[in-house]
């Protein structure tokens, strides 16, 4: 049974941290930093061609990860295949033991680095919650057949906390929960006031679903106003980046603040038990999440 | 309105290669609209081509050139005159309509690009994907399936950066103008709706609808 499932359902508080495949097919290094995560974190998310640029498949590396000890969380987006694409890869996975999946619409190749590429969408995230919801409950493929084995799921989704309108973003929300979400992953967050304000939203919604934070640990100043600018959903506040400026022109190192922030914001979301967790993006530099944890009080 | 657009004329003139007689096809509806297939367009063609050594035979403009009976009509004219190809200056349907009729290559002259909108003369813009399933009903008037780049139904994805889309920054994001046009109707609840299930398996080309029954 999905580990992130345990620990949700005991009322724990959850770690998950991220890697991409490789851009070829050596695994080496990704299997080597996902040893560094063994006993860290309660499942791995293996993100699905991210920003739209091509990688190894999601469910190759998870297999590997798997086949090490490690629990892997298989990202899905709906961009590049269709539903019974979809549906293949998620009894595959099972097949290895990978239960915890994560549905995403996924960014448009355009934007990506395949450009010429067909969008697929023939489900969107909700869609592909709907359709794993009812193969679980009715026993069937997407067509209504029969399956010969049903694996049990658990079925995660992703949600913008720093959104304009607001009540678009929490209208997703219950959309995908009523779809069969049973655990949200944020877009990263800097400060707890945004994070606030997004959680009393969900709240008077009435929406009810384990909601773990996304942390970004920062590099530098540079990659801060970056996201800000390009990344939907991103806003880091100017005092941080302000702050990383000033390590940088001390001679200090920015990415060793950055890793500070975060371990700060993880210790405060948990010492004000804002979440049920948090999921660490590192976007690259995923052999930092054990000392974000450790300065984090999380060992 | 089906919007179409010229091709490059190099284009066209390669797939005239080795033909030196030809005929014009035109379309006095959306081509004429489109300024791709109108009396203006024809007579542009003609000279260019006739500067380039063709002999334009003949040149035709039905009212419509996707309607079968009325192209066989106007396009009699074409069978005796000489043309060893056609050049269609409409869109894909008007094209192939034309080719239904007449035992000659037909070329087209344009790119068929959308069903659109004309905002003003010469401005289009993309409005309906013809889906066959249509949802504007719980959409306030505004499609996903076409201003949505992913065609997303069940709200919008998290791409849009300061109400853009992440495809295009050209484009308002379609399900924030859908969630400000909902509330301008007070229609709000409908984001509530439950998921719209969208299947495909109507969708096999080519479709067709007989209105007559079964009989032909
Ligand atoms: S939903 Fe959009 S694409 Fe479908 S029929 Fe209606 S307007 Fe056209
Ligand atoms: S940003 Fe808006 S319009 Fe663009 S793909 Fe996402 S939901 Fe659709």
């Amino acid at each position: 049974m999905s580990l992130l499932k345990t620990v949700l359902e005991n009322g724990g508080f959850a770690v998950t941290a991220e890697m991409a495949p490789p851009k070829g097919y050596d695994v080496s290094h990704p299997l080597e930093v996902a040893e560094l995560l063994r006993g860290k974190v309660h499942g791995i998310n293996v993100t699905d061609m991210q920003s739209a640029c091509l990688k190894a498949s999601g469910l190759g590396l998870c297999i590997h990860l798997k086949q090490m000890g490690l629990e892997p969380i298989l990202q899905i987006t709906g961009r590049d295949r269709n539903r019974m694409g979809i549906l293949g890869d998620v009894l595959s996975a099972a097949s290895f033991g990978i239960d915890t999946v994560l549905a995403l619409t996924g960014d448009h190749p355009v934007v990506g680095d395949c450009r010429e590429t067909k969008p697929v969408y023939d489900l969107d995230s909700v869609g592909i919650l709907a359709m794993l919801s009812k193969m679980e409950q009715e026993g069937c493929d997407c067509g209504g057949n029969p399956l010969s084995s049903v694996p049990t799921l658990f079925k995660g989704a992703t949600v913008t906390p720093v959104y304009e309108p607001l009540p678009l973003q929490i209208h997703k929300l219950r959309r995908k929960v009523e779809a069969g979400a049973q655990y949200i992953q944020t877009q990263g967050i800097f400060d707890t006031e945004s994070l606030k304000r997004f959680l009393d939203a969900v709240d008077r919604a009435d929406i009810h679903v384990p909601i773990m934070a996304g942390i970004i640990p920062l590099k530098s100043a540079a990659m801060g106003k970056f996201m800000n600018e390009n990344v939907p959903g991103i806003a880091v506040p100017d005092a941080q980046l302000q702050a990383l400026e000033n390590v940088k022109a001390s001679g200090g190192k920015p990415s060793e603040l950055g890793m500070t922030l975060a371990a700060d914001l993880i210790g405060e979301i948990k010492a004000q038990s804002l979440c049920c967790g948090v999921h660490i993006m590192a976007i690259g530099a995923e052999k930092n999440v054990p000392a974000i944890l450790r300065q984090a009080g999380m060992e | 309105m089906i919007i179409t657009q010229k091709k490059p004329l190099e284009e066209l003139l390669q797939m005239l290669q080795g033909v030196t007689k030809v005929a014009i096809v035109g379309c006095g509806n959306c081509a004429a609209a489109c300024q791709t297939g109108g009396e203006k367009e024809i007579q542009e063609m003609k000279t260019l081509l006739e500067e380039r050594g063709f002999q334009v035979m003949a040149t035709v403009l039905p009212d419509e050139c996707c309607h079968k009976m009325l192209v066989r009509r106007d396009t009699k004219v074409l069978r005796d005159c000489g043309a060893e190809a056609v050049v269609g200056m409409a869109c894909g349907d008007g094209v192939q309509t034309v080719a239904d009729n007449i035992a000659l290559p037909v070329y087209p002259a344009n790119n068929t690009m959308f069903l659109g909108q004309v905002e003003r003369v010469g401005i289009f813009h993309e409005y309906c994907r013809m889906c066959g399933d249509c949802v504007l009903g719980d959409t306030g008037g505004i499609c996903p399936v076409t201003q949505c780049a992913k065609g997303l139904v069940n709200g919008p994805c998290g791409g849009q950066k300061n109400g853009k889309c992440e495809v295009s920054p050209e484009n308002d994001c379609a399900w924030i103008k859908i969630y400000q046009r909902l509330l301008l109707l007070g229609q709000e609840d409908k984001l509530l709706k439950p998921c719209r299930e969208r299947g495909y398996a109507a969708d096999a080309h080519p479709r067709h609808i007989d209105l007559r029954g079964k009989k032909k």
